[in-house]
């Protein structure tokens, strides 16, 4: 049947064990047509940890047939919120109670530091799990006044189905918190499609899935290239509701499949080119924290990452030595270093992209302030590199690296930041530093981006919505928005008086 | 130093060691009272004395006020985070449902209500409605409100402060619970005052409250007398807030004191006097039960109890019949045997006053069709009655009696129904049965209350709100809207750009 592979834990004599079947109806199970194996590989290493089953087309439509059948039985409207929430809970402790373990497999599949995977990656997720746990028996609809007489008008918030969930690479269990939560919590049942560069902690999760109680069938994960199983899922009639984290380029065929097939609902967290502006008021050595953060941190694989950085002329020198030296101290290393704050990018396609932007910035003429040199040891390394003296018409500039790369520009005018600052195609993110509380309001407003940080940048939290304007996405995640993207509204009109004289 | 209440149950439904201590909870620890006065707790199924437990006075509410305000002010209100306090109250919730067979014992034994229905209702809709606020905790969100360009807009959500909570007796934890969620889960620091009938459960969640992480003053739980220590709360002029639950007549009384001392927001779940409303297409069988459940359930002790049973005259004597056997089936006894449906009255009070106004109809000429007397030589137990061919304005038709009593009241039409039914200065519940759901909304929503059942009675559910309308009370419990209850509103005004 399926294969159980020990993952081999640097600096001991344990290794965890990942089952790397497909996960559909609580079992692990093999592709039915033999699809080819998925190879997953470390990073930092380049060696290959293991290879897991790849689903093909007709796996996808296995994995959705269960969820129907879970929705229609023992899921959807046949279980109570309160049931939903006691699970979910449940998932949350058992996340919590392997949150070691867990970290370990995310650091060796995605390269980021074992600390901060455990800490913060996973620690969020355990409390996104039980935020959205708290919502479940809270789905409310309204009762609405039409007249008092002979009309009972309310809408009743049902979940919406089936529901294709294909999440990215960057934070594996981040984003399978964010997916599952508001939906499993709404009644709505899953098939689960984890990054093929990504797939061992969605697999391991799917074990604590069937262990905290959840019905077969309500979460299915169905590792696959995004090519197979994404299109399938984006384009399959049985689904009702896809949900993609990704690219803006894929995410355009997500909503093409969509449209073309069952016109299922669609929501999409896509890329972005953040702006970060500093003002002169600005605490600059805070700022220039913030903004190394922004681009630094996950090494510069965030979609909000601040990676076009404004900062005004008359402190232009004293931001740009603070930033620099607080770059030169973060130590990027395998995630089993303790000392490691960042490590490589995931994979050799990433590596080769990232460096071949940093090439093109050089090409077009921008300076490098810090980094732009290649390790020569094994592993996906890409040091933090600054560029400045950069133009608005650069690649670099305009498009989404997706790595510890930043740009920046000098500014003079609030207008003129503003302007440069939502000159893009995208809205994710964006951040502006400035002690001037007017200011902040009106650059804040001005902002053409999802979500805005003032004197801050990258911390979010479960219960504040998270989306993109513009071209970096549609709908909103956490909070209680996320419910909104989970849920289909019947309005029902009950008439009890009203007689219809025919003809009318 | 206060002492201990050791007990051994060896019962069929339960056995077990359990040890409490008596004294006053605040700041965390369980302390003497300054003034030194205790009350005797009998348990009402023997009349025999249970143990003592310290009481409190004015002076002790001071302390537990000022123990709260610093816990308000240094660790807890909104120096904690939401989800902070709702891990705290999801652990209490575990820890309620780990200790569920002791709490129901504890229950059983305080209140004289069976082993069984605490152990299957009280505790579990305890340790639910804690699980249900805890889920509140980070999600009680304030808005921001658009007027013009030049003003930003927003409200914030704050805790009240330190509040004062008095509880009754009848379902002494599921009230605890009741309280404690919502206050908590908003972030206010509490001064509770359980019935001195009824002190035992209270005592052993403080404790729980300990084990659960919450910082010390969060929760104070000082037992003692409506007059001094109840008066003490409601007068008191650093508790921002009072909540109460019990009789309309003591409801006036804080509310008067309130108004009195420092304009405290008040609210208040009183006395009821439900009507159930059987109509002539009624499913009859399920009518007979859920009326039966409606006012016998936990000893007719329950402010929503459908006492005046409204029943259409086609399908009368049908009714009757079938009611009568049902409330004949209910097996009166000890609270832990296993075939017991109803325990005795909570005190011997209670049963005084049961049987004044059982008395009173007798004297008004009513018929007792069922019942009329006490039971058993021992403990504070009386047989179901239920009284017929009564007139409106009699005393058992008119005033809550808050025992196993129903009047069970002929009517021709819907009109005269509707009418009779909201002929009361109460309005806590109501029930309609019909098979017709139109013909039964059309009545439910004519009825003056707070809660409307069709075709059920004497359902609660944690999500939804409950609370009642004219003198049954002021504001709602359960669901969303306990959250309002605790919470104070306040708008932040940000001048953007408007010279003067």
């Amino acid at each position: 049947m399926s294969k159980i592979v020990a993952i081999p834990i640097p600096g001991g004599n344990k290794t965890v064990p990942v089952n790397t079947g497909l996960f559909i109806n609580n079992e692990f199970v093999p592709s039915v047509d033999g699809q080819e194996n998925i190879t997953v590989v470390n990073p930092a290493t380049e060696e290959i940890l293991c290879e897991v089953s790849g689903a093909s087309a007709k796996d996808i439509d296995i994995a959705v047939a269960a969820a129907r059948k879970a929705f229609n039985t023992t899921w959807g409207k046949n279980v109570t919120g309160f049931e939903r929430s006691k699970l979910l809970n449940k998932l949350a402790d058992l996340m919590e109670r392997d949150q070691q373990e867990l970290a370990e497999l995310e650091s060796l599949d995605n390269g980021k530091p074992v600390r901060i995977a455990r800490d913060f990656d996973i620690g969020d997720t355990i409390q996104c799990l039980r935020y959205y746990a708290g919502w479940a028996d809270k789905i409310v609809g309204q009762t609405i006044e039409v007249d008092n007489k002979t009309k009972l008008a309310f809408t009743r918030h049902d979940p919406i189905g089936v529901c294709g969930q294909i999440i990215p690479w960057n934070y594996p269990i981040g984003m399978w918190g964010w997916k599952v939560g508001p939906a499993l919590a709404t009644g709505c049942t899953i098939v689960m499609k984890p990054s093929e560069l990504t797939p061992l902690t969605a697999l391991k999760l799917s074990e604590l899935v069937k262990e905290a109680g959840f019905p077969p069938g309500v979460l299915n994960t169905v590792p696959s290239l995004g090519g197979v199983g994404g299109a399938a899922l984006a384009a399959h009639p049985g689904v009702d509701k896809v949900a993609f984290t990704g690219s803006t380029i894929t995410g355009r065929k997500i909503m093409e499949a969509a449209a073309k097939s069952n016109l299922k609902k669609v929501s999409l967290e896509l890329g972005g080119k953040s702006p970060h502006i500093v003002f002169e008021s600005a605490d600059l050595e805070q700022a220039a924290n913030w903004a190394a953060l922004g681009i630094l941190y996950n090494t510069g694989q965030d979609c909000t990452a601040g990676s076009r950085l404004f900062v005004q002329d008359s402190i232009y020198d004293k931001f740009m030595a603070l930033l620099i030296e607080k770059t030169n101290q973060l130590t990027i290393s395998h995630g089993f270093d303790e000392n490691a704050q960042g490590g490589p990018v995931v994979s050799k396609t990433q590596y080769d992209r990232v460096w071949s932007f940093i090439e093109s910035g050089k090409a077009e003429g921008a300076k490098v302030a810090v980094g732009g040199e290649k390790r020569t040891t094994k592993g996906f390394w890409v040091d933090p590199t600054i560029f400045v003296d950069v133009k608005p018409t650069m690649k670099i500039v305009r498009e989404e690296i997706f790595g510890p790369v930043l740009s920046v520009a000098k500014f003079s005018t609030e207008e003129e930041a503003i302007e440069w600052a939502n000159d893009t195609s995208y809205g994710l993110g964006a951040g502006l530093h400035s002690n001037d509380a007017n200011q902040c309001m009106r650059v804040s407003s001005a902002l053409e981006a999802g979500t805005v940080w003032i004197n801050q940048y990258n911390l979010l939290n479960n219960n504040v919505p998270f989306g993109g304007k513009k071209q970096s996405g549609i709908g909103r995640e956490l909070g209680s928005y996320a419910l909104e993207e989970y849920t289909s509204v019947k309005a029902v009109h009950w008439n009890f008086g009203e007689k219809l004289s025919w003809p009318f | 130093m206060p002492s201990t209440f050791e007990y051994s149950f060896d019962t069929p439904s339960y056995k077990g060691k359990v040890a409490l201590n008596t004294g006053l909870f605040i700041g965390g620890k369980f302390v003497d009272p300054v003034e030194g006065g205790t009350h005797d707790v009998i348990n009402p199924t023997t009349g025999k004395l249970t143990t003592k437990i310290s009481v409190a006075t004015k002076p002790d509410i001071d302390t537990a006020v000022k123990a709260a305000q610093k816990a308000f002010n240094e660790s807890w209100g909104l120096k904690v985070p939401g989800a902070q306090r709702g891990k705290l109250l999801m652990k209490l919730a575990d820890l309620l449902e780990e200790h569920r067979s002791e709490l129901a014992a504890i229950e059983a034994l305080d209140n004289g209500k069976t082993w069984s229905w605490a152990y299957n209702v009280d505790v579990p809709g305890a340790f639910s409605c804690i699980r249900y606020y805890a889920g509140w905790a980070d999600k009680n969100s304030g808005q921001v409100i658009e007027t013009a360009e030049t003003k930003f807009a927003y409200t914030r959500h704050e805790p009240i402060g330190v509040v004062g909570q008095i509880i009754p007796w009848n379902f002494p934890l599921l009230m605890l619970a009741w309280k404690l969620g919502p206050a908590l889960a908003t972030g206010n620091a509490i001064v509770l005052k359980p019935s001195e009938f009824t002190p035992l459960s209270a005592l052993r969640v403080a404790e729980l409250l300990n084990e659960a992480g919450f910082p010390p003053g969060v929760v104070n739980i000082v037992n003692g007398y409506g007059h001094t220590a109840g008066a003490a709360i409601a007068e008191h002029m650093d508790i921002d807030k009072v909540a109460f639950t019990g009789s309309t007549i003591v409801g006036r009384k804080i509310m008067e004191y309130a108004a009195k001392s420092n304009l405290k927001n008040v609210t208040l779940e009183l006395g009821g006097k439900s009507p159930n409303i059987i109509l002539d297409d009624a499913d009859l069988d399920q009518a007979v039960a859920w009326a039966a459940h409606g006012v016998f359930w936990n000893h007719g002790q329950t402010c929503c109890a459908g006492t005046r049973i409204f029943v259409h005259e086609k399908i009368y004597d049908e009714f009757l019949e079938r009611f009568t056997k049902k409330a004949q089936a209910l097996k009166l006894g000890d609270p832990f045997a296993k075939e017991t449906n109803q325990g005795p009255q909570v005190s011997k009070t209670q049963f005084d006053r049961i049987m004044g106004y059982i008395e009173s109809g007798k004297q008004d000429g009513a018929t007792v069709h069922l019942g009329g007397s006490p039971h058993g030589s021992e403990g504070y137990f009386i047989s179901p009655t239920i009284f017929t061919n009564t007139k409106p304005n009699m005393k058992i038709v008119r005033e809550e009696i808050f025992g196993p009593v129903g009047v069970v009241i002929k009517f021709s039409t819907e009109e005269e129904v509707i009418e009779q039914a909201n002929d009361t200065h109460y309005g806590l519940a109501a029930a309609v049965f019909s098979k017709h759901i139109d013909r039964a909304l059309k009545i439910a929503h004519k009825l003056n209350a707070g809660t409307c059942w069709v075709n059920c009675a004497n359902t609660l559910d944690t999500q939804i709100p409950f609370g009642g309308y004219k003198q049954s009370g002021i504001g709602r419990e359960l669901g969303e809207y306990a959250l309002t209850n605790y919470t104070n509103v306040k708008a932040v005004h940000i001048n953007l750009g408007m010279e003067i």
